[in-house]
């Protein structure tokens, strides 16, 4: 009995699989029926019309590329900007003696060999079916002469296109950056964030500074325009518009007249320069001289001028601020002095007697003060104002190197600043766990001692300097350094970028005011920067320092006259001011430039003189570029 | 001795079956070679690919029906924590979390579940045979559910609905009533406002209206949609000619060796050669459902009916991508597209079909 249900349970079982069987061979059919009428109806029905398409396909969705996003300084000062132009290009694929073309052309259009050369090289770096610029900013009557031969090249078209200029040049180079052709690299990282679709039919892409790290802002969104073309390959009528975004347009805080004098009060030193605004971290100047002319790499450099570039013993294409590491020398003693306070290693009372050397205790190596014979009776307020570096080595030794390390780090030193630029490196700030894994080496006492006077393994940047000045001028509050004031949408609406909150590090009041007064004592008669304060209605408070390039041995002296020009000291100059209220934080640094009182301090003076009071050099009266509403103008 | 080897040799596999995939993958070679502008390193890689499946399916159909029974919880076991392993620690490429690098190799383990997932709801239905209740049903979904919902995430929704249509297909064969799939269906198409309004993200919701509405996107994913209906639709009735493709050879086609080759074979050989196409893909489909049918175990019989089923769709989904019926998702076209994976993958299912097959003949005779 049991049995049989069960077997009957089992055919019924079969019958209903046949049959959801026999409904899954149904549906099988109908959906390739489905098909099938899909393919007739595109294969037959409307095969002419998709054969048209497939013979003037290439026209069929052309993008409309959006107009890149300006850049302007604070006070509405175009930084980049784009204009309209025309270009004579070259299709390779299309054209058959290339040689023998441009030398036809140039009996129309003005080509100079730097433009062959220019255009070589972008040959080799493109697909034969791009179609490449051989001249920019044609004349209109070079435009008029070719249009009446155009018929004689085919494969070479005048194209009105918008291009990116950067009227400040070299001034802000190393901070704007540039745009240039997109080439393969930068299709594949378009690729892997999905952007490809939005860049087709744009040529340019950021490929350094602001331009390269706000690409998404400035680049907007392409829009698209169907069109009908015929046989010729003519646009006969537009099916659908999409009109394309503009990019944003992005306010910096930066100060581009500012800028400017101070990229000129360099001279012909090369160095670093940033400002910041302590209260906030505005970058109001970046100066890292020398510069390029961001403008040359647009359209792709020409061998020439890149090989001058790339090989120049003054390395123009290299970002001190950001990439610049140097030894801090004795910039790094206030913050030293803030450490050896916090920790109790010094008091404010504590003194010491200078000899004019330092030694380890069972050694007889002499640590040299930079002063021969000494600063005599030294408190923590003359060793910074007269930045003793006995002093200095005698606090390294009892503070330890590890304690220094993080202290140091705290203020920012040994890790990015997390500015908004590619590219920052981190610097460096030894402790005895990095020696180890590095060299795998022990600390040695020595280490430390030359550690004190910012010197051995520690290295900074300018940036970092300047976000570890501007901090200590802010009480300990430290805003991270920002270039971004304000973005405006194509639409005309705009947004204040929201100010990141800053880090305090709850600084020790008197410690601060201390090392704040023998900062102000600097610029004052006894301190090492007496010049830069001479005379202004103002107070500056700063450190100088000085950074080895190459070591001296142990009983020589440093003679700069003696020393080839790049085996000169580099000089530093920290400061902010006025003293008791900050508005400006600095750091300088000027390679070679020996002394940081004599060569750096100047330089800082000049900033300063502008920005609180409104001061231009009178020598730069006439080279200044920038002008601000509100300049007399004769 | 030698035809005794031969003997051997063809002994688990099935004459007509083979004669079909042999007819598709040598299509393939004809096809990439036009598609990859007459590269023939292309040519090879994909014929070396098709020697490594056809290793792979003589594998699979040697071996006996427990084995495959047998494998069925470990593969979907290592599969699931597979998965859990990309959703935690994969590498993103195209914006998608989906490979996991083992040092060695990178794998793609939404690869494995094409396999997996269906084989253990075959599984799991075979053990409760004697009794099936609502509640078995429910319990085959969630093991459904649970895969393809990591794999939506990722998000690879291609993959996600093929392995949600192989395990329905599992479902469906195995009885799930019609009151049920109703009831579903009404609950689906009731809820999705609501899902719409209160659990979708707007990104999400845009990259739905994307896949519904290409030409939203005409110079991304739409832009490859357009191309395709051109190439299928300039073939017109008998094509343009072999090698003779516009669209193909002067580079309007994207991804013309892997998701679209069917628009390069569509406009060189026309409505013809697609009528010849699905011709051969109903003779395999075919032979399928009629291994199907003849199946011994309510195992098998769900095994096979869901194999061939998920066959129909990939090949369904993907010509139906390229004419322009059905929204872009990444679905190769089976058998021709190139690509080492899919190829495997694809054989696994034919061997087990033909285990299924010749290994019951035996148990007969």
């Amino acid at each position: 009995m049991k049995r049989r249900v069960e077997i009957r349970n089992h055919q019924r079982e079969i019958y209903y699989f046949r049959l959801r069987l026999a409904l899954s061979i149904g549906f099988v059919l109908l959906l390739m029926a489905v098909l099938l009428g899909r393919f007739v109806y595109l294969q037959v029905m409307r095969q002419s019309h998709f054969t048209t398409m497939a013979e003037n396909n290439r026209i069929s969705v052309l993008p409309i590329v959006p107009n890149r996003g300006l850049l302007l300084d604070r006070n509405g000062i175009v930084l980049a900007r784009n204009y309209s132009g025309y270009t004579l290009e070259i299709t390779p694929s299309k054209v058959d003696d290339l040689d023998k073309t441009i030398d036809e052309l140039a009996k129309l259009v003005n080509i100079q060999p730097r433009d062959r050369k220019r255009f070589k090289k972008l040959l080799s770096d493109s697909h034969d079916f791009e179609s490449l610029p051989i001249r920019s900013r044609l004349r209109d009557e070079e435009v008029a002469r070719f249009a009446a031969q155009s018929f004689r090249f085919p494969g070479v078209d005048i194209k009105a296109r918008l291009f990116r200029e950067y009227p400040l040049r070299d001034a802000t180079s190393h901070l704007i950056g540039y745009v240039g052709r997109i080439n393969d690299r930068d299709l594949d990282q378009l690729d892997k964030k999905d952007l490809l679709a939005n860049y087709r039919g744009s040529d340019y892409i950021g490929k350094a500074g602001i331009e390269q790290s706000y690409e998404q802002e400035l680049h907007g969104t392409t829009g698209l325009e169907q069109v009908e073309v015929d046989a010729g390959g003519r646009a006969v009528r537009v099916l659908s518009r999409t009109p394309p975004v503009s990019g944003d347009t992005l306010k910096l805080t930066l100060d581009a007249k500012l800028q400017e004098i101070a990229e000129r009060a360099f001279g012909h030193y090369r160095g670093a320069l940033v400002a910041l605004d302590p209260n906030n971290g505005e970058v109001l100047a970046f100066v890292s001289k020398p510069g390029y002319d961001p403008n040359l790499f647009i359209d792709g450099i020409d061998t020439d001028s890149w090989n001058a570039l790339n090989n120049s013993p003054d390395t123009p294409l290299l970002n001190r601020v950001l990439q610049g590491q140097y030894p801090p020398g004795s910039t790094i003693k206030p913050f030293l002095a803030l450490a050896a306070l916090h920790y109790g290693t010094r008091t404010a009372a504590y003194t010491i007697n200078d000899p004019g050397y330092f030694t380890l205790p069972g050694s007889s190596h002499h640590y040299r003060d930079w002063k021969d014979g000494g600063h005599g009776k030294v408190d923590l307020f003359k060793a910074i104002q007269q930045s003793c570096d006995t002093y200095f080595y005698s606090l390294a030794n009892d503070m330890g190197i590890d304690k220094m390390h993080d202290y140091l780090t705290q203020f920012g030193f040994g890790r990015k600043t997390g500015i908004d630029l590619a590219g920052e490196r981190s610097g460096l700030i030894p402790s005895q766990a990095w020696k180890e894994k590095r060299y795998h080496q022990q600390w040695y006492p020595g280490d430390t001692v030359s550690a004190g006077i910012g010197q051995g393994y520690v290295l900074v940047t300018p940036l970092q300097m300047a976000f570890a000045v501007a901090t200590l001028a802010n009480n300990g509050v430290g805003y991270r350094p920002h270039l971004i004031r304000e973005i405006e949408h194509s639409g005309g609406e705009s947004n204040p970028v929201p100010l990141q909150p800053p880090v305090d590090l709850h600084l020790n009041p008197q410690d601060v005011a201390l090392v704040k007064s023998a900062m102000k004592a600097v610029t004052k008669p006894g301190g090492t920067a007496v010049s830069a304060n001479y005379g202004t209605p103002y107070d500056i408070a700063g450190k100088t320092g000085t950074a080895q390039v190459v070591g001296i041995k142990q009983g020589e002296k440093y003679d700069a006259k003696e020393l080839s020009e790049r085996n000169r000291d580099h000089a530093w100059f920290i400061a902010f001011a006025p003293a008791d209220k900050p508005k400006l934080a600095v750091a300088v640094l000027v390679e070679n430039g020996g002394h940081g009182g004599s060569t750096a301090a100047p330089i800082a003076r000049k900033v300063f003189d502008y920005y609180l009071l409104g001061k231009v050099p009178a020598k730069m009266q006439d080279e200044i570029k920038v002008r601000v509403t509100g300049d007399e103008s004769d | 001795m030698i035809s005794k080897l031969w003997k051997r040799f063809v002994l688990y596999l099935d004459p007509v079956l083979l004669a079909g995939l042999g007819l598709l993958v040598l299509t393939s070679l004809i096809v990439l070679y036009s598609a990859s502008d007459g590269n023939w390193s292309r040519v090879l890689a994909q014929a070396l690919n098709i020697a490594v499946a056809f290793v792979a399916l003589w594998l699979v159909a040697n071996m006996p029906l427990h084995y495959l029974l047998r494998s069925a919880v470990p593969l979907y076991v290592l599969g699931m924590v597979l998965l859990l392993a990309v959703a935690l620690f994969g590498e993103i490429s195209h914006g998608a979390r989906r490979w996991l690098n083992l040092g060695v190799a990178t794998v793609q383990p939404s690869e494995l579940m094409k396999i997996a997932v269906p084989l253990m709801m075959a599984w799991y239905f075979e053990k409760h045979e004697a009794a099936l209740t609502l509640k078995n049903y429910f319990i085959a979904t969630l093991l459904l559910l649970l895969p393809v919902g990591l794999i939506a995430r990722q998000p690879d929704l291609g993959t996600a609905v093929l392995i949600g249509a192989s395990g329905f297909y599992v479902l469906f064969l195995a009885g799930l009533s019609w009151r049920v799939m109703l009831a579903t269906f009404v609950a689906g198409v009731a809820g999705a406002p609501f899902i719409w309004k209160y659990l979708l993200h707007d990104y999400q919701k845009h990259r739905i209206m994307m896949l519904l509405d290409p030409t939203q996107d005409a110079l991304g994913k739409g832009y490859h949609t357009i191309q395709g209906m051109i190439a299928v639709g300039s073939g017109g009735l008998l094509g343009k000619g072999y090698l003779n493709g516009t669209q193909t050879h002067l580079d309007f086609l994207p991804e013309r060796t892997t998701d679209f080759i069917f628009a390069v074979y569509s406009e060189e050989f026309g409505l013809l050669g697609n009528l010849i196409l699905i011709g051969l893909y109903l003779f395999v489909i075919g032979r399928g459902f009629i291994i199907t049918g003849n199946a011994s175990t309510y195992f098998t019989r769900l095994m096979a009916g869901s194999i061939t089923l998920t066959f129909f769709t990939y090949a369904f989904v993907n010509m139906g991508m390229v004419s322009g019926i059905l929204p872009v998702v990444g679905v190769p076209l089976p058998l021709i597209s190139y690509g080492g994976t899919s190829m495997l993958t694809l054989a696994l299912g034919f061997g087990m079909l033909m285990s299924i097959y010749t290994h019951k003949q035996l148990v007969k005779t």
